[in-house]
């Protein structure tokens, strides 16, 4: 029986990989938004807020959770993230505050162009911006470089994250949502059959496909000099080998299946490499929460807080599931993920 | 200003910006729904128009609330790590559930307003009445942090640290019965006036709309029983503070001796030097009376605290002033409401009444946020009654300037936003039995 700590933290990691793979896409939608171009500019952006718009703020909370049960079942950790994080966590406030309200402004505000070009403007560089800085915030805590001695935290408010490392894995976060938001629209057009609008989120999400592989080579080569508890975990432990296997391969399925037009297998592909991305940061870092000042267990709340939560967790997500079954059911086909043909409206 | 002075300045100020559009996120799906079950109940088509407007009204508000919200979660641990650190297990509880509780409003929030016409009606009026009660449980639970703050249980501090933690105990802790009723109905009532107002001064334009006309009267309806309910639940709330909070119910009467038969302040000038109350209205045994509906009781003073205790006096006593002003306002409203419906048989509607409805519609906001002020100003100096002073709680982080003004800035460009958008849903109104003329000249109010 894995302990409560670990069990809420696995529940933390669950509610950050859907964050990844939901809130992700729409923030990649924000990007594709801000690149729209071509003789299909104004549809490629009607397909992006008809995929995000229902969804987007239901997404938008598994961030919530996530920082929740942060602050609850590893309340140290948290104040230590917080003090040493300032600045990003700030900056990625500000994003994340700009892509929701300039999203709904969009939608609510005149059909006037103008207006609608300025909230269209805020809310996509927001969505480049916020996606960055989550992954400046996910790389400064995997790096080992900030210091805390006796509940202080000694290394400074800038070196740790203004740093090529964490900056890197801010860039590879931006492609990898940018690569997600591509092959899910590329498969919400072709369900709807729009045949050019198919080849044009196509021919981005292999664009995007490509940079997340460079990237990610140039943020693994960082990794050996700037986070080496990450970078051993990814190579030296045996049990991590499986996890690196299968991202690989869900990686390499995704793409050729983008290749040969197999969207429906495309999208499964990318969500399952994603989540098998993120989890190999959490099994790389493990037992570290924020390296090396605070594991799991160092930092865990109170035992009886920490059973309390997981049956909170337990009773909510029983009452969670079933309706975020039917939203995307509603809006995702008959069944969920699937895409519904929403051009018959 | 000092350090700890921005970063309350920055707490406060976001907290007072999200409150209004949590409480409205909470109040506004309740009149959603409730024109929709009159849509169903009548087929009139008014009911349906009304309900939209809600609706798109809702989902303005929430998504500013919603992220508005998000950045208070980090904004709890960028001010006030070390509270954070120390106690976010206790209070971490109820915030896992609000979460929940509010995720499930914006998953049935997302139903609601773009399934209608698509999935059963059925379904979708459950889905709006699963977006006004998430709403509304959520509000319970984060009001319950509030209630744990203002009177920690369950738990013992020792060095500094607490022990024996008893989550439940600390998140039910005393003050959480009057505090839930408390804002939640102030939620319902803000809203209300808010509408209510905002539908008066259309029907002073448009008096024969009988859209507005049906918007006007459930606004007014609810606005009147919740001013009605509200002095009850405050009476009950100064009950539970004489006892639990006694230094808090001191500083917001501005009640300085100890004392049986303790007078009651109208208006007046706090003078903490001198422990006197300059210029205000006394009233004889008056806080005796509402502290413990006994004349002759004694009422603790700030007298019995250390100094170093004492909450802001003045401040604290001027919002609670303006609370029970602005309460006291509407509730008068309320009686007049009653009486004029009850002498005509039907909608008062006279342009002097909805004069004063209109006056009235900012009241219920300002009492919200003078009531938030009286629990949050009459908690201080502590961020934790007793057990953290707030200067002890916050961050190290040396420039709290810039983040100050990032925050005061992107909350008053939303603010300004808002309500822009919303008198533009507003005008978008095909207005019944007026001259489009009258409608064109609404494009310039």
């Amino acid at each position: 029986m894995p302990t409560t700590e670990l069990l809420l933290g696995g529940v933390m990691m669950a509610a950050l990989c859907l964050y990844a793979v939901f809130g992700g896409a729409d923030f990649g939608g924000g990007v594709w938004d801000l690149f729209a171009s071509g003789p299909r500019k104004a549809e490629q952006r009607a397909l992006i807020e008809k995929a995000i718009g229902p969804i987007w703020e239901a997404n938008h909370v598994w961030l919530i959770l996530a920082i929740v049960i942060l602050f609850a079942a590893f309340p140290t950790a948290y104040s230590a993230i917080s003090i040493a994080l300032h600045i990003p966590l700030t900056l990625f406030v500000v994003g994340v505050v700009f892509r929701g309200s300039a999203f709904t402004f969009r939608a609510y505000d005149d059909r006037n162009d103008r207006r609608q070009q300025r909230w269209g403007l805020l809310f996509s560089l927001a969505s480049v911006v916020a996606p960055i800085l989550l992954g400046v915030l996910a790389g400064t805590v995997a790096s080992g470089e900030i210091h805390v001695v006796a509940g202080v935290v000694t290394s400074g408010y800038v070196a740790p994250w203004l740093a090529p490392f964490p900056i890197f894995v801010g860039l590879f976060a931006l492609a990898l949502f940018a690569y997600q938001a591509a092959v899910f629209l590329t498969a919400e057009a072709d369900a709807a059959g729009a045949a050019e609008l198919t080849s044009d989120f196509r021919q981005r999400a292999l664009i995007a496909g490509a940079l997340v592989g460079a990237v990610a080579l140039v943020t693994f080569g960082l990794s050996f000099g700037a986070a080496p508890r990450i970078s051993a975990g990814l190579t030296e432990r045996p049990w991590t080998w499986p996890l690196h296997l299968a991202t690989a391969a869900a990686a390499t399925t995704a793409f050729s299946a983008l290749w040969k037009r197999r969207f429906a297998v495309a999208r499964f592909a990318v969500v399952a490499q994603t989540v098998l991305i993120l989890l190999g940061w959490a099994a790389s870092q493990y037992p570290y929460l924020l390296v090396p000042s605070h594991t799991l267990s160092s930092a865990a709340a109170n035992p009886r807080t920490q059973g309390l939560l997981l049956i909170a967790i337990a009773a909510g997500s029983v009452l969670l599931f079933p309706s975020l079954y039917v939203l995307y059911r509603v809006f995702k086909g008959e069944r969920p993920f699937r895409v519904l043909d929403r051009s018959k409206e | 200003m000092d350090h700890l002075t921005y970063a309350r300045a920055q707490m406060g100020f976001s907290l007072a910006f999200h409150m209004l559009f949590a409480a409205v996120g909470v109040a506004l799906p309740l009149f959603m729904v409730i024109a929709d079950v009159l849509f169903r109940r009548t087929g009139d088509r008014d009911w349906l128009e009304f309900s939209k407007r809600m609706a798109k009204g809702t989902a303005i508000l929430f998504a500013v609330g919603a992220v508005s919200g998000t950045a208070l979660s980090f904004e709890l641990g960028l001010l006030w790590p070390n509270f954070m650190g120390t106690f976010g297990d206790i209070i971490g509880l109820p915030f896992a559930m609000e979460g929940f509780a509010f995720f499930t409003e914006a998953i049935f929030l997302g139903i609601y307003l773009y399934g209608r016409g698509r999935i059963p009606g059925g379904l979708h009026l459950a889905a709006g009445v699963g977006v006004a009660l998430s709403g509304a449980v959520s509000a319970f639970f984060v009001t319950l942090v509030n209630a744990t703050m203002n009177l920690p249980r369950g738990f013992d501090m020792v060095n500094g640290h607490p022990t024996n933690i008893d989550p439940l105990a600390a998140m039910f802790s005393v003050p959480w019965k009057h505090e839930t009723l408390h804002a939640l109905l102030a939620c319902y009532q803000a809203t209300a006036f808010a509408l209510a107002g905002i539908h008066a001064a259309v029907l002073l334009r448009h008096p024969k709309s009988s859209l507005f006309r049906k918007a006007f009267a459930v606004s007014l309806a609810v606005a009147s029983v919740t001013a009605l309910l509200q002095p009850i639940s405050g009476d009950h709330s100064a009950h539970s503070i004489a006892e639990s909070e006694p230094l808090k119910l001191a500083a917001a009467e501005a009640h300085f001796k100890t004392q049986t038969h303790a007078p009651l302040h109208i208006g007046g000038i706090p003078d903490v030097n001198a422990g006197e109350v300059h210029y205000g209205i006394e009233i004889p045994s008056g806080l005796s009376l509402l502290a413990t509906h006994d004349p002759a009781a004694e009422v603790k003073g700030l007298n019995d605290f250390p100094r170093e205790d004492w909450p802001p006096v003045a401040k604290t006593h001027y919002a609670f002033e303006v609370m029970v002003g602005a309460g006291s306002a509407m509730a008068l409203l309320a009686v007049v409401a009653g009486f004029l419906a009850w002498r005509k048989k039907g909608l008062p509607d006279s342009r002097l009444f909805l004069w004063a409805v209109v006056a009235s519609g900012p009241l219920g906001f300002i009492a919200l946020e003078a009531g938030w002020l009286v629990t949050e100003l009459g908690r201080q100096p502590w961020i934790m009654h007793g057990v953290m002073r707030t200067r002890d709680a916050v961050t190290p982080f040396p420039q709290l300037l810039p983040p100050f003004w990032t925050f005061t800035f992107l909350y008053l460009f939303l603010g300004v936003t808002v309500v822009y958008l919303l008198f533009r849903q507003l005008r978008a109104a095909p207005i019944e039995a007026a001259p489009p003329s009258v409608g064109g000249s609404d494009a310039h109010h």
